[in-house]
This record gives structure tokens, sequence and C-alpha cells, in this order.
């Protein structure tokens, strides 16, 4: 080795990182089906470590757990994981257009909750006073304008001030937080709490009470695809969020595209604040979104903001916390077991981007590569 | 009674201090670290689990325990747990250059679930009926004050009433405050949260400051955590119990402009409003709720009328939430 070639090595990294050019499709899944399993192994292993049980029903405890024994109540169990990732879904697809546009909606905990609380207070002062039909719109009207309203407020802000809309709506989130608590203590008389109202339900079809909630949350996952991808207000938020200046520069008005995404994002949150008040619960507290808006935003990312893979991604991750609850739950560990199984998962799939959009060159195998 | 409510104000806004300081140190490199609020719980129950470890080690006798050793063992592990986290985060979003707001998002869910978990195997330890532990005798060396405070009326009670950990936070803050501006580390972090680019050209390993920014930061954050447990629940730990201290630490960095010193009056303020409903006579239960409104609603104000001012020292480091990549043009 020459001198030269001597001095070259030691200013050389050792690493090299290059941008890659766009990936194959297939590939940049493969990775990220790749790091997926990774986490899930590495959660396996840690389970065994804490549990002592063998690795193979670790996992038949987590199907077990979210599906149940085939039978009975297998298919309840089936329901209750559908509504679950339904509701997950729905609030990912609330904050995908204000991601799109790269607006950090974390608010949608307190904008499902305002939805929830309209609806709430439709089925208590209006249960008895309205028609079935009149009331279910009703109910709807008002939980989607409840909704909107929460997230128009930070949006105007946003949009005139670009005041940081991040905390603003995180902000939002406790201000609805403590409202929902104000109301459960005048309506509940003391108590704290509502029990299940009978009015203003939505109704039941094929004899399923979350048939409905489910079939809401698919019609809306193909309404936000092709709201995304082919209309022109879809192309309009995809153009602001790469670029502003551009945004300006092409004659869109970025002021009205903010507010009008986030009152639609809001609008989305109440329409699940809905699902959740009186399609689920009937009931109301301040634990019923019980902080889905901020797995929703990972949830989002995790899907590429693509309405599709959104209801693999949800599923994966309500699969997951249902179950390792279970596991945690039948070994005697605590629930919150799945809180870190979830973002363990989420690490790992955020950190496997990096190999999607970079490659990383040894100096070695570069030295070959000039040969 | 003044007195009362400000000792409370202060030590209600120590551990939002703390976060906040933490919070303002990583964002100066140019990284949102929204992990904070999983990261104050990591270092929370490190304290508590470290405490409990040594008080189990003497058996639990408060006789047996070095005052020393009784402080430095939860304070070490709270910092060893937050700078884990912390390294976490720095490894994600720095080296893999993964999207900050996400990374973030998920070390709050993973942090608080570690925290959740180890909190609910040690009650599961000590097999009590209420669901909390008790390191209280760490707790009260922790709290322990100077001999004579007690006899100096209410100048002790307003300036001397206050566990270490208290008076530690505005240390940290005013040194990271003069650090940040008067230092040549100061000046390069600073460099590196505005420009990488510029900052790399001169010269400033933009990866080291990157990492130690957050993992330093997250040690001062971690800190919080272990101030709440040890003084505010006078070393009791429940889950759940520290609640969304660590969103507000994160309003508050707004609120402070991104200096540290102005993030001590901002963490009394907000102390002092967490606790105005509880000295307002006169209030039912129910307005009582909707006056805890009062913190969340002031940081929004704040936070509008600062971005209406739009002064351009009171803004966010330029490259805040974005990765940097060397090649990149």
């Amino acid at each position: 080795m020459s001198k030269a070639e001597v001095a070259k090595h030691h200013r050389e990294p050792l690493i090299h990182i290059v941008k890659r050019d766009d990936m194959v499709w297939w590939r940049a899944w493969l990775i990220r089906v790749a790091a997926i399993a990774i986490a899930i192994l590495l959660i396996g292993v840690i389970s065994v470590l804490l549990t002592g049980k063998d690795f193979f029903s670790i996992f038949e405890t987590m199907f077990r757990g979210v599906f149940g024994r085939p039978g009975k109540s297998s298919s309840r169990m089936l329901w209750y994981f559908l509504q679950k990732t339904a509701v997950l879904l729905g609030l990912s697809l609330a904050v995908t257009p204000a991601f799109k546009m790269k607006f950090w909606n974390c608010g949608a905990e307190g904008q499902a909750l305002m939805g929830g609380l309209a609806s709430m207070i439709c089925m208590i002062e209006l249960g008895d006073k309205l028609p079935y039909p009149a009331l279910i719109l009703v109910i709807l009207v008002s939980s989607i304008v409840a909704g909107a309203l929460w997230g128009l407020v930070p949006a105007i802000f946003k949009a005139q001030y670009n005041t940081n809309e991040t905390l603003f709506t995180l902000m939002m989130n406790y201000i609805a937080t403590q409202i929902i608590k104000y109301y459960l203590y005048i309506e509940g008389g003391g108590t704290n709490k509502i029990n299940p109202v009978k009015e203003g339900n939505l109704p039941q079809i094929f004899g399923q009470e979350y048939a409905l909630n489910v079939i809401i949350v698919l019609v809306l996952v193909l309404a936000m695809y092709i709201y995304l991808n082919y209309s022109k207000q879809g192309y309009e938020i995809n153009v602001v969020g790469e670029s502003q200046n551009t945004a300006r520069y092409i004659g869109i008005n970025v002021k009205k595209v903010i507010i009008r995404t986030m009152i639609i994002s809001g609008a989305v949150c109440g329409i699940m604040g809905m699902i959740l008040v009186a399609g689920t619960d009937h009931s109301i507290d301040t634990n019923t979104v019980g902080g889905q808006g901020f797995t929703a935003i990972m949830v989002s990312w995790l899907g590429q903001f693509n309405p599709f893979i959104m209801i693999f991604m949800s599923a994966l991750v309500v699969f997951l916390n249902t179950g390792y609850a279970k596991v945690a739950d039948s070994c005697g560990l605590d629930s919150a077991f799945s809180d870190i199984a979830v973002g363990l998962v989420i690490f790992f799939v955020v950190g496997c981007e990096f190999f999607i959009r970079y490659s990383v060159r040894f100096r070695h195998s570069r030295k070959e590569a000039q040969v | 009674m003044i007195i009362q409510m400000i000792t409370r104000a202060i030590l209600i806004g120590v551990p939002m201090l703390y976060g906040a300081v933490g919070e303002i140190v990583t964002e100066k490199s140019g990284h949102l670290n929204l992990g904070i609020p999983g990261i104050m719980y990591v270092g929370a129950i490190g304290g508590v689990s470290g405490a409990f470890l040594y008080e189990r080690a003497c058996g639990n006798v408060i006789e047996n325990m070095n005052p020393f050793l009784a402080v430095f063992i939860p304070l070490l592990c709270s910092i060893i747990g937050s700078v884990i986290m912390g390294l976490i985060y720095s490894f994600l979003t720095v080296t893999l250059r993964a999207n900050q707001n996400v990374t973030g998002l998920a070390l709050t869910t993973f942090g608080i679930g570690l925290g959740n978990f180890f909190g609910a195997s040690l009650i599961k330890i000590v097999d009590s009926e209420v669901p909390t532990v008790a390191v209280n005798d760490t707790s009260d060396i922790f709290c322990s004050t100077l001999p004579f405070a007690d006899n100096l009326g209410w100048f002790g009670e307003l300036f001397l009433s206050y566990d270490f950990l208290t008076y530690l936070s505005v240390i940290i803050a005013v040194i990271t405050s003069y650090v940040l501006s008067q230092t040549r580390v100061g000046l390069n972090l600073r460099a590196v949260g505005e420009s990488p680019a510029t900052a790399d050209a001169a010269g400033i390993n933009v990866t080291k400051y990157k990492y130690l920014a957050t993992c330093i930061g997250s040690a001062i954050a971690g800190l919080g955590g272990l101030q709440y447990v040890m003084s505010y629940a006078d070393g009791g730990w429940s889950n759940d119990a520290f609640g969304d201290r660590g969103w507000m630490a994160i309003a508050l960095v707004i609120f402070a402009l991104w200096k540290p010193h102005m993030a001590i009056a901002g963490a009394f303020l907000f102390g002092a409003l967490c606790n105005a409903n509880n000295y307002i006579n006169g209030l039912g239960t129910e307005t009582q709720e909707l006056f805890k409104m009062l913190p969340y609603i002031v940081t929004v104000i704040v936070l509008v009328i600062t971005s209406m001012r739009k002064k351009r020292e009171h803004q966010p480091p330029a490259h805040l939430g974005l990765a940097y990549f060397r090649e990149e043009r």
C-alpha cells in the first residue's frame, strides 16, 4: 500500500451513506415487513425472558387473546377486534390529510372527544323529543360540527400567524378533557359518570352491534383515498405539504387549504367521536378515546398516508396491543407491557425507513467496486 | 397563605422546568423531542427503582441508610434511564434520520409504558393494598432542608424549604442559559440547530453535538420526573400519576422563547395556574374542573401571542424538526 493510499484511508470514513434512488416498491415493503418481524421476534424473546414461558405459547396466547378459541366466543371477539381496529383506523384517516400538508394534528383525541360530547348531549337532551331518524341525523351533524370546530381553531391561527400547531392541538386535547370532566360532573350528579343512554344509539345491522361502525369507517377509507389521490383539493394538500412557496407560486390559497383541510380532519374525528359514543359506549368519559389520537398519528405515518395500507397497520397495532395485554395478563405482568411492545415495533419501522432511503457502503466494499 | 401558595406553585413548577430546560437544549440542536413526557416517566421510575432497591438492601430502616448513597443511587438510576431513552431517540433521528415527530410520540408511548410496567412490577413486589409503591425514607432524605430553615419564619419557608432538586433545577436553568448564550460550545450548538450545513462546513461535528444535546437534554428532563416523585409525591409512585406535565414542559419551551432563564419564571407561573383552582374561594367542584383548564388556555394564548409578534430572536431554531444529511443540497 503506498503512502498516498494510506493517507487516503485515514481521511475516508469507514462507513459512507449514500442516498438511494427510489427503491422498487416490493423491496421497500420487504424491508418494512422484515423490520416488523424482527421487532415482534424481539418482543417475543423479551416476554420469554420475563415470563419463562416458551416462545410459541406466547404467540398462541396472543392469537387466542385477540381472536378467541374456535367456537362461540370467537365471533364476538372478532367483532371486538374489528371495532377497535375501525376506531383506530378512522382516527388515522382523520389526521392523514393534515399530515400530508405537514400540519401535525396531535389533537385527534380532543376533536373526537368533542364530537363524542356533542353526540352525548344530543342523546340525553333530545333522545325522547325527536323521532329516531331525525335524532340520528342531528347526532351526526352536531358531532361533525363539534369536531370540525375543535380542529378549526388551531388551523385559523396556523394559517394566519403560523402558530405552532403541534402544541396548540395538544392543549386543545386537555381543554376538551376538562370540558368532559365538567360535563360529567353536572350530568352525572357527583358520581362523575353517565350510565349508558338507550336513546339515539346507532342502529344495529346484521344483528351485530359494531357492524355499522366498521362499515362507516370502510366508507371513510374509500372516500379519503379518492379525496387525497383523485381530487383537486387532495392535489392542493399535496403541493402545500411539499412546499408552501411552490403552492403560492402556482396560485393556491395556502391559508384556505390549511383551514379547509383541518375542518375535514376535525370532522372525521367528530364522526369517530360519534361512533365511540353513539355506536359503542352509549356513554362518555375522559378515557373514551383513550390516547388513540397519538397512536393514530403513528399509524397514519406507518401507512405512508395510504388509507388502504392503514387498514393493515391499524389492525397490526390493535392486534399487538390486545395480544400483548393478554400475554401480560396471563403471566401476571402489567398491561403496560403492550405499550412497550407497540413502542418497540414503531421504533423498528421508523428506523427501517433509513435503509429504504439510504444505502450504507463500507470503505472496503467501495474499493472492490472500483476494481 | 400567600407564602404557601407560592411554595406550592414552585413545587408543581419544578418538574416542568426540568422538562423545559431539557427540551430547550435538545431543540437548540435542531431536534424536536416529543418523547420528553416518556423520558420524564422513565427518569421517575428509574429513581424510584434505585431508591426501592437501596431501601431494601438497608432492610427498610432509615438509620442504616447512608444519606449520600440514598441520594446518589436514585439520581444515577434516573439519569441512566433517561440517557438510554435519549440515545434511542438520537440513534433513530440523528443516525437513521427518522421522522422526529413520529419517533418522539413512539418514545412517549414507550416511556410511559416502561414507567407503568416497572411501577406495577414494584407494586406487585411490595404487595400492598393500594396500587402505589412508596420510598418515603429516600424521599425524606431528598427533602431534608437546612437545620435552621424552620426558625426563619416566612423567609425560611419561602426560600429554604425545598428539596435540593428544586434548587438544582434553577441552577441548571441558569447554567444552561449561560452556556447557550455566552460560550463557544453554546454558539456551536446553536449553529447546529440553525444551519447544520454551515456548522458542518465550519468544522463542527454536527452528529456529536446532536447526540450530546439530546442525551444531556434527556438527562435533565428525567430529573424532573425524579423531583416529582421524591418531593411532590413524597416518594410515592402510582401509575399514570405524573400525568401531562411532560407536554406542559414542551409548551413551556415556546412560552420561554427557547431561553432557559425565562423558563424559570414560566414554570413557576404554570405551577401557580395549575394550582389556582384551590385558592379561589367559593368554587364548586364543577367550576374547579373548568378552572383546571387555565394553564392550557394560557399556553394557547402565549403560543398565539408569540407567533403574532414574529420577532426574529423569538423564533425556534431554523432547522428544528429536519434531519441533516450532508450530501443533500
